[in-house]
């Protein structure tokens, strides 16, 4: 077995007393497509962004590429992690917001083009070069030189993905990609992400869109109050699964389906 | 009202005038730049998690808010030179008194401007490996800036205007060297329209040249 990109242990985030997370254990295998489900407040989101820092976690490892990374803290308290290392592991890590939060002030392609330009040091040419390559992948270089504001929310999405392609990421992090789009937008950022998993790129995806997670997934992750309540194949968790609260959530997003 | 206005007696003495607007630009470019980058500074200190940069710069904000700028300009003229071992001359007193009240104020400008956008943003600078420091120079502080543009404009004409603060001290600028004219001439009257109508000659332009500004800055919105 190959070895895993990323493996997190024993990972754990509290704000004040309140523990989102529960002690989360969970290997990524290079080309592995996961698919986390879970109900609101059930700590999916927060699992995410401590796997590129957003939120530092409260305890546990995370090991990315087998290093380990942060150091330990004084007297065995909570590892520290430098600025220097988190915007390195950053790069490596990209992350789509499930409100885009493309910066509102440049065009689509300098949108992609700035972690490029800023934090890789690329030349403007090459820059452009490759940007312009990453919004033809994600369809949109007619829109290249538009501002945000132009552009519709699956567009804006697709932006934001090309912008965190752009910075070569080995491991993709998704947070409810679809989740703020108007119902017929969706499916073009889905299209776009499908293609992704087809080029074999391994990603993280926090979704409510069952039926993906179903058709893309390689893996399906159930979270319930920041634990791993049940993980398995697609069809083990969404078609069969067997513990309750998995099959309580299912049946509470089917009710209202076809 | 049979008043005779003679604004000739003032134009005659045009070349003292003109040497006081000379001195109202000098010291108003000067608190310009000193200002509202001192303000920079210190509103990032106040936005600063760190105690040792947050709580020096709140001190500074409220007390430069809260003490008038004439009586601070009087002050560094008359007591700062007990405590320093140089000499305080007339425009370093004016320049520091309106420079670090504008810096107090245009400091709350730029907090509230830098507060004002959206998390977000921080967080997708910082996803694509960004520092703090790149995140705000690249990302926060362009669209910040842009929101602050009306009230920094504001600073700015309140910067000019407070220069003829500086003639308590004597430093020779327009009302300075205004005053001295009408002393001369008996003609406070003529002297002081021109004197008001300068101030509104040099600074309606510039207000209208940054209404332009905020205009070209707000493509993309």
């Amino acid at each position: 077995m190959a070895d895993p990109l990323l493996r997190t242990i024993g990972l754990r985030k509290s704000y004040g007393t309140h523990e989102v997370l529960r002690g989360i254990d969970l290997s990524v295998l290079p080309g592995e497509r996961i698919a986390i489900l879970g109900a609101s407040g059930s700590g999916k989101s927060t699992l995410l962004r401590c796997l590129n820092f957003m939120e530092i976690p409260t305890s546990g490892t995370v090991e990315l590429g087998g290093r380990l990374l942060g150091s330990e803290g004084r007297g065995g308290g909570a590892r520290v992690y430098a600025e220097r290392e988190l915007t390195q592991v950053r790069q490596r890590v990209g992350m789509v917001f499930q409100q885009f939060n493309l910066f509102p002030h440049m065009t689509a392609i300098d949108n992609v083009m700035e972690g490029l330009r800023t934090v890789k040091g690329v030349k403007a040419p090459a820059a452009r070069e490759r940007a312009m390559a990453e919004l033809a992948r994600v369809g949109l270089t007619d829109r290249a030189e538009q501002y945000p504001a132009r552009l519709s929310g699956g567009q804006k999405q697709r932006v934001a993905i090309a912008r965190a392609l752009a910075m070569d990421p080995e491991l993709l992090l998704f947070d409810e990609p679809t989740s703020a789009l108007d119902p017929e937008l969706v499916g073009e950022v889905l299209g776009v992400i499908r293609s992704l998993a087809e080029e074999g790129r391994t990603m993280l995806l926090v979704t409510h869109e069952l039926g993906f997670a179903y058709h893309v997934a390689t893996r399906v992750i159930f979270i319930a109050d920041g634990e791993i309540h049940e993980s398995g194949t697609p069809d083990e968790v969404l078609k069969n699964p067997q513990r309750e609260r998995t099959q309580a959530f299912l049946a509470r997003h089917r009710e209202f389906s076809l | 009202m049979n008043y005779q206005w003679n604004f000739a007696s003032v134009f005659e003495n045009a070349d003292a005038l003109l040497y006081g607007a000379v001195g109202t630009l000098r010291i108003f470019a000067i608190c310009l730049v000193l200002g509202l980058s001192l303000g920079l500074v210190v509103g990032l200190a106040r936005y600063a998690r760190n105690r040792l940069l947050n709580w020096p710069a709140t001190a500074f904000v409220e007390f430069f808010r809260n003490t008038p700028v004439l009586v601070q300009i009087l002050w560094f003229y008359f007591a700062l030179p007990m405590l320093v071992p140089f000499e305080i001359s007339p425009l370093m007193a004016a320049a520091l008194g309106i420079s670090l009240n504008s810096a107090a104020f245009s400091a709350e400008i730029y907090r509230g401007g830098i507060q004002s956008i959206e998390p977000g943003q921080w967080e997708a600078s910082r996803a694509l490996g960004m520092t703090g420091l790149q995140a705000m120079r690249r990302i926060i502080l362009p669209q910040a800036l842009r929101r602050m543009l009306p009230a920094l404009t504001n600073r700015a004409i309140e910067i000019f205007k407070m220069s003829t603060l500086a003639s308590v001290v004597a430093y020779v600028e327009l009302l300075q060297q205004g005053k001295l004219v009408a002393s001369l001439n008996f003609n406070p009257i003529e002297t002081y329209s021109v004197i008001a109508l300068a101030f509104f000659v040099f600074l309606f332009p510039l207000v209208r040249a940054t209404y332009a500004l905020e205009r070209r800055l707000a493509k993309g919105d």
